[in-house]
């Protein structure tokens, strides 16, 4: 590790895990203890974040609203299946390479040779522009288990030294550490050695008080009562075998639903009407509705 | 709080410990890990339990998996207090006694339920460790509720049971009036009209809340053993592996259903895996005449090597399940395994036997109730003739000669038992002819090795015909099923 000089390494974006609970309410996103505890862990550690879970909990979103408290910028490398380097870390920008050589016909190729590898012709692409940035800056990694297990070679050398080489140019290393954050929906394991490089978090659906909670500040004109019936029925739903449990995301998209359509209470029709808004797969549907049933 | 743990030495000491402890129960942790968690203790300060405990486990663990026995054992290395929590009174004297220290345990924890009051839950499990679950010599000479309590108890064999005190205390038989509270507590909002249909939801969580109470008495009585006889030996014993870890052979019906929890997870785990080897496998192998007609063109030298077409044929699944008594467990979860990955094959048949074989596709295929299945399948599926043990050479001989068809030469045939023939004949042929039809016969035997071959197993004689494996917990499943099958 790199922190035995006793100063620390950390982004510094954090003076305790109680300013980051007020700090990120403040921005829009309710923690729990643990999400807490290990951003600010992360912050002070310097260490890289992995959070894993299902879709939907706000794993993306922890990641903005840290930027949002941090006042930093957000740069963000999706990943996919098939992405490379040249999407991920950098790139030689060929076309305007050979327009320069083209331009300069007469000259020497020493002279050519050095200025086409310069920076101007370097396309940064996320994981070099976090690291080059001098502003404070969150790097999201979003999906990494999409990726293929090449990726993960590369991120664990940008991660563990925050470092990256481009031969011609020389090693590139970060002059302020950037927050990284690592999401995770773990549809592929991802290696031991990348997680040994993590602090880990596993970020599952929130609590019912801490749900209400989220519910009642993104959809402020839901009525209490109402937000409390909303978040029981969907922690019912989640208790059951479902295919594609509803997500925090779909809590809220429902409430605002149920705001738009006016319903006061929730009540069998209602229910039965919106139920599509929750549950993505028909087996599911079928499955609540039977359960919701008067007994 | 912590006020248990003295200078920072005690503190390494600790950690290494739980450290340790985790290794035990095979968690691969290293010392770069728990270097990272003494400097998160350094930054957090031990002030705030919870703090420590998620800091550590994010240093420490590495999937979610984890997390179960990473808490049992968080708890026994920083417990939450040492000794006899206040306000409870040791218990004493008389059964009378004893009988109102139940009612009076039973009537608080029914209002700790209605009200969904977690720090009261955790107090009351606290307590009813200390008043119902002492055994031993500790109990004192009044306690005489089983048979070896009391005087004759040797030191070292008394400690707290979480068994007798969830025995005593019955807090299932509390959904009652924790209804009843909730009702009444209800009809003083006056807001029946809005709480007339999440009502029907109450009853399953408050069974939910009973549940966290009964781990909360286990987690309890832990520690206070703990305590009793140190830490290490504990952590050895009494906290369970993670679900896929878990034997096959010794799994509890709640361990059963753990398990089938995470078989979505690792069918999209293994789909993935399956999809990366068919990607390798598809740009594999060169073709040696192709390449050397296109190398005609470059002068004969072979500058565009050219790589054998594959056909984009995805395998024929065959799963044969011994479905008899102990081996169920283990044929259901493959079974339902298999089915989430069907996507990955042509096509999947699935035949079950105990003694006599017959094919049970559209009971596996049906998608409710995955609990049921094994019942399904013994009651509305013909696989056992006249008696209930299990012959697998005449379970084998009648799939082969009912079913030749189901096997062709790309198809994979998975038969998982465990070989018990129970001293019938082993009829090892028509296993041969299976053999000889299929593309590839896989069998997974959730006995450990050492073991075929003793008393009635014929797995040795099985294991000479086909590829034998021994498959004892659900990781293991995982990673046969990702390494063998063929894509």
């Amino acid at each position: 590790m790199q922190h035995e000089d006793g100063h620390t390494v950390g982004t510094g974006f954090f003076t305790s895990v109680d300013d980051v609970l007020t700090r990120l309410a403040e921005a829009g996103y309710l923690a729990s203890t643990a999400v807490a505890t290990t951003v600010f862990l992360a912050d002070r550690l310097g260490k890289p974040l992995l959070v894993e879970g299902p879709a939907g909990v706000g794993k993306t979103e922890l990641a903005k609203a840290v930027a949002r408290v941090g006042a930093a910028r957000l740069v963000r490398l999706q990943c996919y299946e098939g992405i490379d380097e040249s999407r991920a870390l950098y790139e030689w920008n060929h076309a305007k390479q050979l327009l320069r050589i083209t331009a300069g016909r007469d000259e020497r190729w020493d002279d050519a040779r050095t200025d086409i590898f310069g920076e101007e012709f370097l396309l940064a692409r996320p994981l070099l522009t976090a690291i080059r940035g001098e502003e404070p800056t969150v790097l999201l990694i979003d999906e990494t288990d999409k990726a293929d297990v090449e990726m993960e070679g590369l991120l664990l050398e940008v991660l563990s030294d925050f470092q990256v080489t481009v031969p011609e140019l020389g090693t590139v290393t970060a002059s302020r550490r950037p927050f990284v954050l690592l999401t995770s929906n773990a549809d592929r394991e991802l290696s031991e050695a990348l997680r040994r490089r993590c602090l880990f978090l596993h970020l599952d659906f929130p609590e019912a008080e801490l749900e209400q909670r989220i519910v009642r500040l993104q959809v402020p004109g839901l009525d209490a009562v109402l937000a409390e019936s909303l978040v029981r029925v969907v922690g019912a739903l989640r208790a059951m075998e479902l295919r594609k449990p509803p997500s925090v995301a779909e809590t809220v998209d429902w409430a605002r639903t149920l705001l738009v359509l006016g319903a006061e209470t929730l009540d069998e029709t209602v229910v039965q009407d919106t139920l599509g808004v929750i549950l993505k797969h028909q087996d599911d549907v079928l499955k609540a509705a039977a359960k919701l049933a008067p007994a | 709080m912590s006020a248990g743990h003295g200078g920072t030495e005690d503190l390494a000491a600790r950690l290494t410990g739980l450290v340790q402890a985790l290794r035990g129960h095979g968690l691969r942790i290293g010392t770069g890990e728990t270097v990272d968690a003494a400097a998160a203790l350094q930054v957090l300060g031990l002030a705030e339990r919870e703090y420590v405990r998620e800091g550590l486990a994010a240093a420490l663990l590495r999937t979610d998996r984890q997390r179960a026995v990473f808490d049992a054992v968080f708890d026994l290395y920083f417990p939450l207090g040492v000794g006899i929590p206040h306000g409870t009174r040791p218990l004493d004297g008389e059964p009378a006694d004893r009988a109102a220290t139940v009612a009076d345990l039973r009537e608080r924890l029914a209002l700790a339920l209605a009200a969904n009051d977690a720090a009261a839950t955790a107090r009351l499990a606290g307590e009813a460790v200390e008043a119902l679950g002492r055994y031993g010599a500790a109990a004192g000479p009044g306690a005489g509720w089983g048979p070896g309590s009391g005087q004759g108890g040797r030191p070292g064999s008394d400690g707290w049971s979480a068994y007798q005190t969830l025995d005593r205390l019955r807090p299932e038989t509390l959904l009652a009036r924790v209804l009843a509270a909730l009702r009444a507590g209800g009809a003083g909002r006056g807001a029946d009209g809005a709480d007339g249909f999440t009502d029907r939801l109450t009853e399953d969580e408050i069974r939910r809340r009973i549940r966290a109470f009964r781990a909360q008495v286990g987690t309890e009585a832990r520690r206070r053993v703990a305590e009793v006889r140190g830490t290490e030996r504990i952590a050895e014993r009494a906290v369970a592996p993670t679900p896929d870890r878990v034997d096959f052979l010794a799994a509890g019906a709640d361990q059963l259903a753990e398990l089938r929890r995470t078989v979505r997870p690792l069918a999209r785990k293994l789909a993935t895996r399956l999809a990366a080897r068919r990607r390798r496998a598809a740009r594999g192998r060169i073709d040696l005449r192709r390449t050397l007609r296109r190398s005609l063109s470059t002068g004969g030298v072979p500058l565009r090597p050219a790589y054998r077409r594959r056909r984009p044929a995805r395998p024929e699944i065959v799963l044969l399940c011994d479905v008899s008594g102990s081996v169920a467990g283990f044929a259901n979860f493959t079974m339902l395994l298999v089915r989430a990955m069907r996507d990955q094959f042509t096509k999947v048949r699935v035949f079950a036997f105990v003694n006599r074989t017959d094919e049970v596709t559209r009971l596996v295929a049906g998608d409710t109730d995955p609990a049921g299945l094994g019942r399904r399948i013994l009651t509305e599926a013909a696989v056992a003739g006249w008696h209930g043990s299990s012959d697998y050479g005449a379970a084998l001989g009648e799939f082969a000669e009912r079913y030749p068809d189901a096997v062709g030469p790309r198809t994979a045939v998975l038969v998982l038992g465990d070989a018990r023939t129970n001293g019938w004949d082993p009829n090892l042929p028509a296993l041969q002819r299976i053999a000889d039809r299929a593309r590839r016969v896989i069998w997974l035997n959730p006995e450990q090795a050492s073991l075929w071959g003793t008393g009635d197993s014929a797995a040795l004689a099985y294991a000479g015909v086909v590829d034998m494996h021994a498959c004892r917990n659900a990781r293991r499943l995982g990673e046969l099923v990702g390494r063998l099958l063929p894509v």
